[in-house]
């Protein structure tokens, strides 16, 4: 078995707001009924979070669950984890229509830690970020700049980015510009 | 900048959030359909000034396909409603005629 590595292998860009790729994190998505029992039962026994609502992401350390689309959940476990997660999953849902696939290895996460963490994602992203309207526990998929991307925020100061592997350089650089450039004023000081 | 509602997960999506679908509400014409009802389809389209049926993907988000009813020349948006549905909604014609009465679309008014 050959060595896993994240995309950027944990590169950080320090600066008043820090840039920090995630290192090697466990993703599954899975498609199915999200109102079907058994679906939730697993979701939440994986994760150990609640089922989030429309837009919403329930995340604690390196599990979660963020919510994709009406039919589809991001699972968030450790990456060692994920084989065993599917195991759980294709258990819990045998005979249900469903797709559960390790995409582990597809994406890239990012940490934005700082003041104004707000401020380097609104710069980017056609997303209403106000304080009022975003809070910790929403969750977005969206653009960052010229690639697809989804964020959350885990509290006031710390957002978690993914998007694909592929463009994990575009969007370390991107994040990494729009911190250096530095506080817009856009949202008030807290 | 155009500013749609994705009625499938509920958020206000910019139009660069968004991949346009061309017109809404087109009866698919297959084998055994009339040469007229197949030109219909395949090349006929309303392109109003005014009150206009639009399909809308909300290709960064969701991914969800979703209709729209605007005005193509002020950009105004009546609103918009699951792709699943063969006709506009009544709430969204009663709005549209509240400000544009006497419109029409297709078979629709």
């Amino acid at each position: 078995m050959s060595e896993a590595v994240s995309a950027l292998q944990g590169k950080v860009a320090p600066g008043e707001v820090t840039i920090r790729e995630a290192g090697l994190r466990g993703m599954i998505t899975l498609r199915g009924d999200l109102t079907d029992t058994k679906l939730k039962a697993a979701c939440t026994g994986l994760s150990g979070v609640d089922m989030p609502g429309p837009g919403q992401a329930n995340c604690v350390g390196e599990k979660g669950l963020c919510w994709m689309s009406p039919d589809e959940m991001l699972v968030l476990v450790p990456y060692a984890e994920v084989t065993a997660a599917l195991e759980v999953l294709a258990k819990a849902l045998k005979g249900k229509h469903y797709l559960a696939e390790p995409v582990s290895d597809a994406r890239a996460m990012f940490f934005v830690e700082g003041e104004f963490a707000r401020e380097v994602i609104s710069k980017l992203a056609p997303v209403d970020l106000h304080p009022d309207t975003f809070k910790p526990g929403d969750f977005r998929r969206t653009r960052l700049g010229q690639v697809a991307a989804a964020f959350w925020m885990r509290d006031e100061d710390t957002f978690e980015v993914i998007c694909f592997r592929s463009v994990a350089d575009y969007a370390f650089d991107l994040l990494a510009a729009s911190a250096k450039a530095g506080r817009v004023g856009l949202f008030p000081v807290r | 900048m155009l500013i749609l509602h994705c009625p499938y997960c509920g958020v206000d999506a910019d139009e660069t959030d968004l991949h346009p679908g061309g017109e809404a509400h087109l009866t698919r014409e297959g084998p055994g359909a009339s040469d007229e009802a197949l030109e219909d389809y395949l090349f006929m389209r309303e392109n109003p000034k005014g009150v206009h049926f639009e399909r809308w993907r909300h290709a960064y988000g969701c991914g969800k396909w979703f209709l729209a009813a605007r005005c193509t020349n002020t950009l105004e948006v009546f609103g918009t409603y699951s792709a699943q549905k063969t006709e506009p909604p009544k709430e969204i014609c009663d709005k549209i005629s509240g400000k544009r009465p006497g419109w029409s679309w297709g078979t629709f008014k």
